[in-house]
């Protein structure tokens, strides 16, 4: 078994453990737009620009506060984290009386400032992060070289999806949250206090992309535009897995992630492509995606 | 400057609403300049903001002995769209701007190129890398300044062959661009007898993750990679080839890469790093003079290379407009243009240099090597020269090229 | 929660049909707004710009291509620039390679943003509200992906020197002022027959299904059916509008099909009013102008549209029309 269709099997089992990695970024992501989704019905298109800013809130806390990686992985989903509830509490708290479709307009035109600002104050080539002391290196498989970096990343980036989806589905908060979305007027008569809840969920939702956002800032350029090419595929990825459930945009991640992989082995020029033809399939198939209700 | 700059815009709103500011078109006596460029988008950091200084510049060390004529210098953003960029140039054309400088990007560049010529003025391009501009596409309207995408190639891929690189990969960004640097830059290679071992061509501009390619050139050991791409792509691609250990086995190459990218990378992870500029701002004593006139307005930055083109075409754009006289350069973009051609050029940027019947201008492209963190001595310290190819062998053979205004 | 959201478009407007005095489907103020419109058109060549004029009735047209679905079948398509740009760069190959006359190219680039709304609308309308949105801008990225990779799009350079041409072969359409009475046919044109279908018994149904898809359902009407045609239909208005503007520059480039223009064309809807008739022509106009006026401000753009996005939809839900329409208590 040296080779499987044509391809050496080495090169074979490197391209799914990267794929892995790209899935991970997918599953954070999809799981942050899943879980805001869940809540407040909004899709949000900031997703994208707060995954940017949770790059660069990084790569501040290193260059003007000398505060390093292990820090900036809890304090960069803080300060967007914040960030987002202000926004909430602003802006989108406003909305939802209204259409979604509001909530969809009001966090694109949120994005396209975000963006527009950061290009102003930090120019568009990019600043460069430094993989942090103890994960740099890399492991010899023998068939492949495995950068102890993106190793962490998947291990990183399953513990938080697991553990947001235990939070979810294992906790009274998360049993409150899920009663929430079925049924607000319900349960706010019970006494939970739902506009915070709401707004708290918001922040964590955003929080969830700036942690995606400071690993992928030493593997990546910490730019503007980061995010805006990146959560587009992740829309595809959500409208794929069914926007309600949890389990499913964190499976449904990973999964395309490794789809993708394979694919920039067998067909290189289709890489881009192969999650918007699944995403095509899976409509025609299934509207509501594969672990969509209704 | 500003407040002339104020006057044309309200002259151009009065355009717009009716008709054309004929009373300040009599004032001949002034030249105005438009630099159109990216303020918005991937290229704002290597042209934008820096060419607008290096424009204004030259008009300063220009009209530092006293000539006679004032020189104007607007700006604006083509937001990389070819129509806005298309419109700027031909609102500001009718409203009596004489040349526009830099026009970065292709798409763009192609554009304006085709109404500086409809209008008859002048078309300084710094910032475009596609060699078209002075080959099926030409125009007599047009300078070509400061690169392309033929020079790139063949600075790079004929020179680290000459130094012992012969065997290639390429990864390429798969559109035009990418495909045009991976051809020439091959058929250098095996034209000085190097080998190109394969290549890897990914999705533009999808992908953010290119482990899967640099696995696949790992596998190749091939002695060089080359990265048929562009900026936050070639970034990436360096990054990843450093973390997967390319670095050890093989020398990279980026095609199209530049100062404010190798910083953005950092020295870390761009050491080894070969590239082509045909600018550096530590090159000689001129450049370093020229650095230090313009870095305090440059937010303390050196000039790269496609702004010091502005300057370059800009300054000798008026040396030719001088010798000419401002009535008949106004008159004339296809006179003012072959003016320039016929005067030999020489600045601080670029030195002595001519300009081809097509457009070329002609100066030597240089294959620079990033420095070793342990190497820089400044934070601008990033690279030394490894090999310089001369102006004469640099550029696409005149003949090459079939540009119409070659054969007439 | 879905119990007590509000359409995005539905309004506390009187129903036209009510309101007497009009004649073709228009009310009376529709009517004079019509008016002002036409003699806007006669005059405004010689006043302003003309090429500045004709990317302003190239766009305007396609906001009102979006406005159809939108406004009256309330499906918010955000991919919308595959159809502009597919449009532009089919009549700028026609015109280009295959020496196509200029209506000619025009129409083939019609067509072609017709057939891919037929497969993208085909996919898209199994699901509606935002998922709806977001499988548009999925599948607009796969035709955007194409652009880049396609010989015949010229990748990153776009199909440059596009000839004008002459209309039928004989009117040349060199001049701007030629060139600019042919855009402003077809933008009315055009701009007629967006009318004419809304007030048709078709468009009755949309607006029905718009209102309450179920019933519509229950009644027997196969929504499916008048919600796809609805999309072909848009998504061919879009590819004129885009087709036009090819003619009009000489260009055709990826800056059309690329994600921030579908952004652009709902910001021009949402700023003149979602859902009203002259809206998404005035928005267009504010649009227009600001980024041709704001070129100098550079990064500022993009803040500025996104400023004026947050405004629109926390202060000015019903767009610059319809707020106007609401003031003097007629509908525009």
């Amino acid at each position: 078994m040296d080779e499987i269709f044509g391809i050496p099997a080495p090169l074979l089992f490197g391209q799914l453990l990267l794929g892995l990695i790209n899935g991970a970024f997918y599953a954070m992501l999809s799981l942050g737009l899943a879980v805001i989704f869940g809540l407040l019905n909004i899709v949000n298109m900031a997703h994208g620009a707060q995954f940017m800013m949770g790059a660069f809130a990084a790569w501040m806390l290193l260059a003007w506060g000398g505060i390093g990686y292990w820090w900036a992985l809890l304090l960069s989903p803080l300060i967007v984290g914040t960030i987002g509830v202000i926004l909430e509490k602003l802006f989108i708290s406003k909305l939802y009386k209204l259409d979604h479709l509001y909530g969809l307009l009001l966090t694109f035109g949120l994005a396209l400032i975000i963006e527009g600002v950061f290009r102003n104050e930090f120019g568009s080539s990019g600043l460069p992060y430094r993989i942090p002391a103890e994960l740099s290196g890399a492991w010899d498989f023998g068939f492949m070289f495995m950068p102890v970096y993106r190793g962490w990343v998947v291990v990183a980036a399953l513990v938080l999806c697991l553990t947001t989806w235990l939070l979810i589905e294992k906790t009274r908060l998360g049993a409150y949250l899920r009663a929430a979305t079925e049924n607000a007027a319900l349960v706010q008569a019970f006494g939970v206090n739902v506009p915070r809840m709401v707004t708290l969920t918001y922040g964590a939702g955003v929080a969830l992309a700036a942690i995606g956002g400071v690993l992928a800032a030493p593997i990546y350029s910490v730019n503007p535009q980061m995010g805006s090419n990146l959560i587009i595929v992740v829309f595809a990825v959500v409208v794929i897995g069914g926007m309600g459930s949890i389990l499913g945009s964190i499976l449904t991640g990973f999964t395309l992630g490794i789809v993708e992989g394979l694919t920039k082995v067998f067909w290189p020029e289709a890489s881009a492509t192969v999650i918007f033809v699944i995403m095509a399939i899976v409509l025609l198939a299934r509207p509501a995606g594969l672990f969509g209700r209704k | 400057m500003s407040i002339q700059r104020r006057d044309l815009l309200a002259a151009g709103a009065v355009t717009a609403l009716g008709g054309l500011p004929r009373a300040r078109a009599q004032g001949t006596q002034t030249i105005r300049i438009g630099v159109i460029t990216d303020m918005s988008g991937p290229y704002r950091d290597t042209t934008g903001p820096g060419s607008v200084v290096l424009t204004q510049q030259a008009v300063q060390d220009f009209l530092g002995g006293g000539r006679g004529f004032q020189v104007e210098v607007l700006q604006a953003d083509h937001q990389n769209k070819p129509d806005v960029g298309a419109n700027i140039a031909r609102q500001w054309f009718d409203q009596g701007v004489d040349a526009v400088v830099d026009l970065p990007t292709s798409s763009v560049a192609l554009a304006v190129n085709q109404i500086a010529r409809e209008k008859n003025k002048v078309h300084l391009n710094s910032g475009a890398a596609t060699s078209d501009l002075t080959g099926a596409q030409c125009s007599p309207n047009t300078v070509h300044w400061t690169y392309d995408t033929y020079m790139l190639a063949k600075s790079t891929g004929a020179a680290i062959v000459k130094t012992g690189g012969d065997s290639w990969f390429f990864i390429t960004a798969d559109y035009a661009f990418g495909h045009a640097l991976e051809r020439d830059t091959g058929n250098f290679v095996r034209a000085q007898g190097g080998r190109v071992l394969g290549n890897a061509r990914y999705p533009f501009p999808a992908t953010t993750d290119f482990s899967a390619f640099l696995l696949q050139a790992q596998a190749s050991r091939a002695k060089v990679l080359g990265l048929a791409n562009a900026s936050t792509d070639t970034v990436n691609c360096i990054k990843g080839a450093r973390e997967f250990g390319l670095h050890r086995s093989m020398k990279l190459a980026a095609l199209l890469m530049g100062v404010v990218d190798v910083k953005s990378l950092g020295l870390e992870s761009g050491q080894g790093l070969l590239l082509t500029e045909s600018f550096y701002w530590d090159l000689n004593d001129r450049t370093r003079a020229l650095t230090q006139r313009v870095r305090p307005k440059n937010q303390d930055r050196p000039p790269a290379m496609v702004p010091a083109g502005c300057y370059g075409a800009t300054l000798h754009y008026l040396k030719s407009v001088a010798d000419m006289g401002v009535a008949a350069a106004k008159a004339s973009g296809v006179e003012a243009v072959n003016r320039m051609k016929a005067m030999p050029c020489d600045d601080d940027a670029f030195g002595q240099g001519t300009i081809r019947a097509d457009g070329r201008k002609i100066h030597p492209g240089y294959l620079f090597e990033v420095k070793t963190p342990g190497e820089s001595r400044n934070p601008w310290d990033l690279y030394k020269v490894v090999a310089t190819t001369p102006g004469e062998e640099a550029f696409r053979p005149l003949a090459e090229g079939g540009c119409p205004l070659v054969r007439s | 929660m879905a119990a007590d959201t509000t359409s995005i478009t539905a309004s506390a407007l009187p129903d036209p049909a009510q309101e007497a005095g009009g004649a073709w489907g228009f009310t009376r103020a529709q009517l004079g707004a019509l008016g002002v419109l036409i003699v806007f058109l006669a005059v405004a060549p010689f006043m302003l710009y003309p090429v500045f004029l004709m990317k302003l009735l190239c766009f305007a047209l396609f906001a009102c291509a979006f406005n159809l679905l939108i406004g009256y079948v309330g499906l918010l398509s955000f991919g919308h620039a595959a159809y502009f740009g597919m449009g532009g760069y089919l009549a700028g190959h026609a015109a280009k390679v295959w020496g196509l006359t200029p209506e000619l190219a025009i129409i083939v680039g019609a067509v072609t943003a017709g057939l891919l709304g037929t497969i993208a609308g085909w996919i898209a309308i199994r699901r509606q509200g935002i998922y709806f949105a977001m499988i548009t801008l999925a599948l607009a990225q796969m035709v955007y992906f194409f652009c880049v990779q396609a010989p015949f799009t010229g990748g990153e350079d776009g199909i440059q020197a596009i000839p004008r041409g002459s209309l039928f072969g004989v009117i040349p359409l060199d001049q701007d002022m030629t060139m600019y009475w042919l855009v402003a046919g077809i933008f009315l044109g055009a701009f007629l027959l967006i009318h004419r279908i809304i007030h048709s018994p078709y468009g009755q149904v949309l607006k029905s299904i718009r209102e309450n898809e179920p019933r519509a359902t229950s009644l027997g009407y196969r929504t499916d059916d008048y919600k796809l045609l609805a999309f072909i239909l848009s998504a061919t208005i879009a590819g004129t509008a885009g087709a036009t503007k090819s003619i009009v520059f000489g260009i055709a480039t990826l800056t059309d099909v690329h994600w921030s223009m579908s952004g652009e064309v709902v910001l021009m809807t949402l700023v003149g009013g979602l859902g009203t008739v002259f809206g998404p022509v005035i928005g267009a106009a504010v649009i227009v102008t600001m980024q041709n006026y704001l070129a100098e401000m550079g990064a500022w753009v993009t803040v500025i549209q996104g400023v004026i996005f947050v405004t629109c939809v926390l202060a000015f839900r019903r767009g610059l029309v319809g707020e106007i329409a609401a003031m003097l208590k007629v509908k525009l």
